[in-house]
């Protein structure tokens, strides 16, 4: 019998949302939630012998010490596999579960397996670490995700070989094996060639990496005289929400005069996020976006003026494509109205 | 978003919590705040210590927008 460990947040622990995000590790004997799922789709050769639940806020805010405190939980069980997630697009919990996973596999050396979507920072993170098998981005994927979950988890544990990303279906963790094709490398070539002239659809071989890093610019020469615009992920809106900009996948972003405004006040403005506890951004929106402070710089003379304008968006299960998007407009904006420096702040 | 306002040739820095996430998206200036809900301020604190936090995380990103690097740099002193 293979024993399983497997990892799961509070919301799917069933403790809670973002009111509960900041619980500490808990532990509990047998599945709970998703491992149900897991547990069928694993057969009967593996058995989930225990649940390590945690909230996405505490984890991510102390890394270190949730990471040892989750495995020393894990130790006990001294299990044959290690599950994660799946996490599908929430950031945080990708975040979880492939820092546990990689420390389990570095500290009990056995097997583990996580799950999420491609564009969780997650994925990036540990795909070349572990095998993350590539989900949809949003819950209603899990009856997918299972049983590809299930499937390469017990092919990690019986020790079989694992084949490519698209047939196992796990991100491609970067990793290159020789293998003897009937065709020669000039044959294939002319092949995808004469496919690609014909419009029809043929596999590159050798996808490029995607290294998209952009340089630090030059910094501020004199900030007591720099206009310093303020652009937040973290949802900050004028009370109502105007522009109803999503709570989460957000599509749109929005720009928002702050001439004269010296505070942000609970009557004033609000997060439109759904993906942290709003509680605290409701009260005093200066702790997402710090106009207050900025204001009392500008009077001392320490930056040279706040942008008159501050742009902001939902940074919650948002695409890349959409955030580049957003940015690529505004920024050139920005540029336009000879802002120096941004102080872009996320939750 | 940071890596599109760094690519038109305003510096930027970014105030986050995840530090790692934010290395992974390929922030250059990073600054790590205090936690997830609450980046710039902290409520089990008064008003007046909380805005001094504020200020002392936001003065730190002016002297990040001041400094020159030459790839991810992550304030945290």
């Amino acid at each position: 019998m293979i024993k399983v460990v497997h990892y799961i947040n509070q919301f799917y622990g069933g403790i809670g949302g973002e009111e509960k995000a900041d619980i500490r590790p808990e532990v509990r004997e047998g599945v709970v939630g998703p491992g149900m799922a897991l547990k069928a789709a694993l057969g009967n050769d593996a058995e989930i012998v225990a649940t390590v639940i945690c909230g996405d806020s505490y984890f991510n805010e102390n890394l270190e010490t949730a990471t040892s405190e989750i495995l020393e939980m894990i130790k006990k069980y001294s299990p044959d596999l290690f599950i994660a997630g799946p996490a599908f697009n929430a950031g945080r919990y990708g975040v979880a579960c492939g820092s546990i996973c990689k420390s389990v596999q570095e500290n009990l050396g056995i097997p583990v397996l996580t799950a999420m979507y491609i564009e969780n920072p997650g994925a990036d993170m540990f795909k070349k670490d572990m095998y993350v098998v590539s989900t949809a981005n949003a819950a209603t994927g899990m009856r997918q995700a299972i049983p590809a979950m299930a499937k390469l988890a017990m092919k990690l544990s019986k020790n079989e070989a694992i084949g490519s990303p698209s047939e196992e279906g796990y991100i491609a963790r970067g990793i290159r094996k020789n293998i003897f094709r009937p065709d020669r490398g000039s044959k294939r070539a002319v092949n995808m060639l004469v496919a690609k002239l014909r419009g029809e659809a043929f596999e590159t071989e050798y996808p490029m990496p995607d290294f998209d890093r952009v340089a630090p610019n030059q910094p501020v020469h004199d900030i007591s005289k720099a206009t310093i615009a303020l652009v937040t992920s973290g949802g900050i809106v004028p009370k109502g929400n105007p522009d109803r900009i999503e709570s989460s996948s957000a599509s749109k972003y929005g720009k928002y005069d702050i001439e004269g405004v010296m505070d942000l006040t609970e009557a004033t403005y609000e997060t439109a996020h759904g993906g942290y506890d709003p509680v605290y951004a409701n009260i005093d929106s200066d702790r997402v976006l710090p106009v207050d402070v900025l204001r009392d710089m500008e009077k001392e003379g320490l930056i040279g003026k706040l942008h008159r304008y501050f742009y902001t968006t939902v940074g919650n299960g948002t695409s890349v494509a959409n955030s580049k998007k957003f940015a690529a407009e505004f920024a050139q904006e920005l540029l336009a109205d000879g802002v120096q420096a941004v102080i872009l702040t996320s939750t | 978003m940071v890596k599109e306002i760094e690519r038109v040739g305003i510096p930027v820095v970014h105030i986050c919590t995840v530090v790692p996430i934010s290395l992974t998206v390929g922030a250059n200036r990073i600054v790590p705040a205090i936690a997830i809900p609450h980046p710039l301020g902290n409520p089990v604190k008064t008003m007046e210590e909380e805005k001094q936090l504020r200020r002392e995380i936001v003065l730190k990103s002016l002297k990040a927008l001041q400094t020159e690097v030459h790839g991810q740099t992550v304030f945290d002193k």
